[in-house]
């Protein structure tokens, strides 16, 4: 590889300043602060701030909202994950079946990932609201009680069915490309040892996708933690009581609404832990197994 | 063990003809070459056996069984793919146990195949590896193992040599004949090389623009080629044709103003004065030691290749980018400018119609 000379010592320093600049000021900096207030206490005034050690963090993991709100969130995770990745790979398979017009289903397809997260959360709403939505009706007519407003598990599914369409069209573009990196010829050398083509997709197709599921997995994980926020507060704003409330909608909650700062900040820093194990994991084993080109 | 048999067998894609109705009959045992240049259809043909390609028009039978609505697992076959088409998640064993797995055979018969397939191919100690861990031969080698091991009806190659090194190559394809020798399955073999067609062959298909131009052994296509076609594409260096007339009183053809006679040939010549392709192999071709001489050349480049050497020539008086090649002995030095007056076999030479580019003779 060439290396780039330069004929000033901090000239290479000067131009990454900007992109640094950027990085100190909006991440380091309130991680900075989150990591700081979570060791500290605030008075209900704001007058006098009090240094308390892990006290905030004892308080937090000891909390039974806590830990609701942590099932709450891998139940919440787990389904929208698994069921953004298992549509899209079947509507990717069912694509790639697909001769004319290509292109045009799969532009179709792509579309709902350009909605902001708050517009498809009122989309749902709207949908599925208990007393006007078109969808809602249809549901009371075949003899359910909808009423996500009141029914905890019927909220918990709608913001999963939200999320999850939403990340349906990123994960379906992936899947698109994982497939046509298959080569056809594989497909049909089992074909010829005599699978069938549900056992040529689960033998061959399946496993041959694994760098590509597993990248898609940490992903979509990591998109239901965090980036599902918009949804949720627009859907269920985190009730009915707190059954839809996951662990950044209640660092949201505790900090910016019942103004408990020192809590929000632990709750912060735990979450900043949890990305960084994500990342790790990231790192360790997809830059491992997918190979680019 | 099976015979194959194709009845009228035609392709098109869209309203593009691709393969112009082909009939076939494979004995049992047989070992079939189709072989032609990139394009003619020869793979399209192989895959339409394998049913990975649809029939557009006639049949085919696999044993005696009509296969043209079957899948390609219904149909009793095993296929050697050119890249191979080893799965690369899995292991040699797993590659070559796939289909017996599918097949719903227990453990210790896939063990005991498997192992057999793999003495036979000198597998043995890559079992446990994955396809990327082996060289190209290797994998050549699992690719047929993989074929072997199914004991199918029918062998389907699909041009498995051509991602080898040249060396590797002539020693695959002696093992390859060896192979089907041994096991005896019925195989059909599609490449583009004609040297690995004449040598695996027991009966070759020359293709051309989607049409059979000759079924027959590979010592009577050298010998008889059906067309134009087949005599330049089968021998190297190619056939020479030269355009020609049929001479007076049918006595033989004229070439480059010189008569020469074909006595035997009269009653294959068409009418006196008539236009005919007069073809000739380099091979046949001898340096006159007397004084009879059939033409007069003067060459124009030689190519030394050890045991003989190829003298590019034009004829006397003739255009100089007219190539004319005779094949001389090693040892007999020629340089470019020489003159040689030559003579032909007469019991090598071919005719073929202007026209129809069909063979007369």
């Amino acid at each position: 590889m060439n290396r780039a000379t330069f004929p000033h010592k901090f000239l290479p320093y000067l131009l990454l300043l900007p992109q640094l600049a950027i990085t100190v000021v909006f991440f380091y900096w309130p991680a900075g602060q989150a990591l700081r207030q979570s060791l500290l206490r605030e008075d209900a005034f704001g007058l006098k701030t009090q240094f308390v050690g892990l006290s905030n963090f004892k308080r937090v993991l000891a909390d039974p909202a806590y830990v609701n709100s942590i099932t709450v969130t891998v139940v919440f995770s787990i389904a929208t994950a698994f069921i953004s990745m298992a549509v899209a790979l079947l509507l990717a398979v069912q694509a790639e079946k697909v001769i004319r017009g290509k292109t045009f289903y799969r532009t179709l397809l792509i579309w709902p990932y350009a909605v902001a997260p708050a517009i498809a959360g009122m989309l749902w709403l709207f949908l599925f609201n208990p007393s006007f939505g078109t969808l809602a009706y249809p549901l009371r007519l075949m003899g359910l009680n909808w009423d996500p407003l009141l029914n905890g598990p019927q909220a918990m599914t709608m913001i999963i069915m939200a999320a999850s369409w939403k990340q349906i069209s990123y994960n379906f573009i992936f899947f698109v490309a994982g497939l046509q990196a298959i080569p056809r010829t594989l497909i049909e050398a089992a074909a010829i040892d005599g699978a069938t083509a549900r056992k040529r997709f689960w033998t061959i197709v399946f496993p041959l996708l694994a760098p590509t599921s597993f990248f898609l997995l940490v992903v979509n994980t990591v998109y239901a933690l965090f980036d599902t926020f918009g949804i949720i507060h627009a859907v269920t704003g985190g009730g009915p009581g707190k059954t839809t409330e996951t662990l950044v909608y209640k660092v949201y909650n505790d900090g910016f609404v019942n103004l408990i700062l020192g809590d929000s900040a632990a709750q912060s820093v735990i979450l900043m832990v949890i990305v960084i194990a994500l990342t790790a994991i990231q790192f360790r084993y997809i830059e491992r197994r997918v190979h680019y080109g | 063990m099976a015979t194959i048999s194709l009845k009228d067998v035609r392709k098109d894609y869209g309203r593009n003809p691709v393969i112009h109705g082909i009939s076939l009959d494979v004995a049992n045992r047989e070992f079939i070459v189709i072989v032609g240049p990139s394009g003619c259809g020869k793979s399209t043909l192989l895959r339409m056996v394998a049913g990975l390609e649809e029939i557009t028009s006639g049949t085919i039978e696999i044993d005696e069984r009509v296969v043209n609505q079957l899948e390609p697992r219904e149909r009793d076959i095993a296929m050697v793919f050119q890249n191979y088409a080893l799965y690369p998640h899995m292991t040699v064993f797993e590659n070559m146990a796939y289909g017996l797995k599918i097949a719903g055979k227990n453990r210790t018969e896939i063990a005991e195949r498997v192992s057999s397939a793999a003495n036979m191919l000198e597998l043995g100690p890559y079992l446990t590896r994955k396809p990327r861990a082996l060289s190209g031969g290797q994998r050549q080698r699992v690719a047929m193992g993989r074929a072997l091991v199914r004991d199918p009806a029918a062998f389907l190659f699909d041009e498995p040599l051509s991602n080898l090194d040249a060396k590797l190559r002539v020693q695959m394809r002696l093992e390859i004949k060896a192979l089907q020798r041994e096991v005896g399955t019925t195989s059909l073999y599609v490449t583009h090389d004609q040297v690995e067609a004449m040598t695996l062959a027991d009966r070759l298909v020359v293709m051309n623009g989607g049409r059979a131009e000759q079924i027959d052994t590979p010592m009577n296509v050298y010998l008889k080629p059906a067309s134009v076609f087949v005599a330049s594409f089968i021998g190297s260096p190619a056939m020479n044709i030269i355009e020609a007339r049929v001479a007076a009183e049918s006595r033989g053809v004229v070439v480059a103003g010189r008569t020469i006679d074909l006595d035997h040939l009269r009653l294959h010549l068409p009418a006196v004065g008539a236009p005919v392709l007069f073809g000739i192999r380099p091979e046949h071709i001898a340096v006159s030691e007397t004084e009879k001489v059939d033409l007069l050349l003067t060459v124009s480049a030689v190519e030394t290749l050890g045991a003989d050497a190829l003298a590019h020539c034009y004829f006397e008086g003739g255009k100089k980018g007219r190539d004319f090649v005779v094949r001389l002995p090693g040892t007999r030095t020629v340089r470019v400018g020489e003159h040689l007056p030559v003579v032909l076999d007469r019991a090598a030479t071919h005719l073929f119609d202007p026209e129809s580019k069909k063979r007369l003779n």
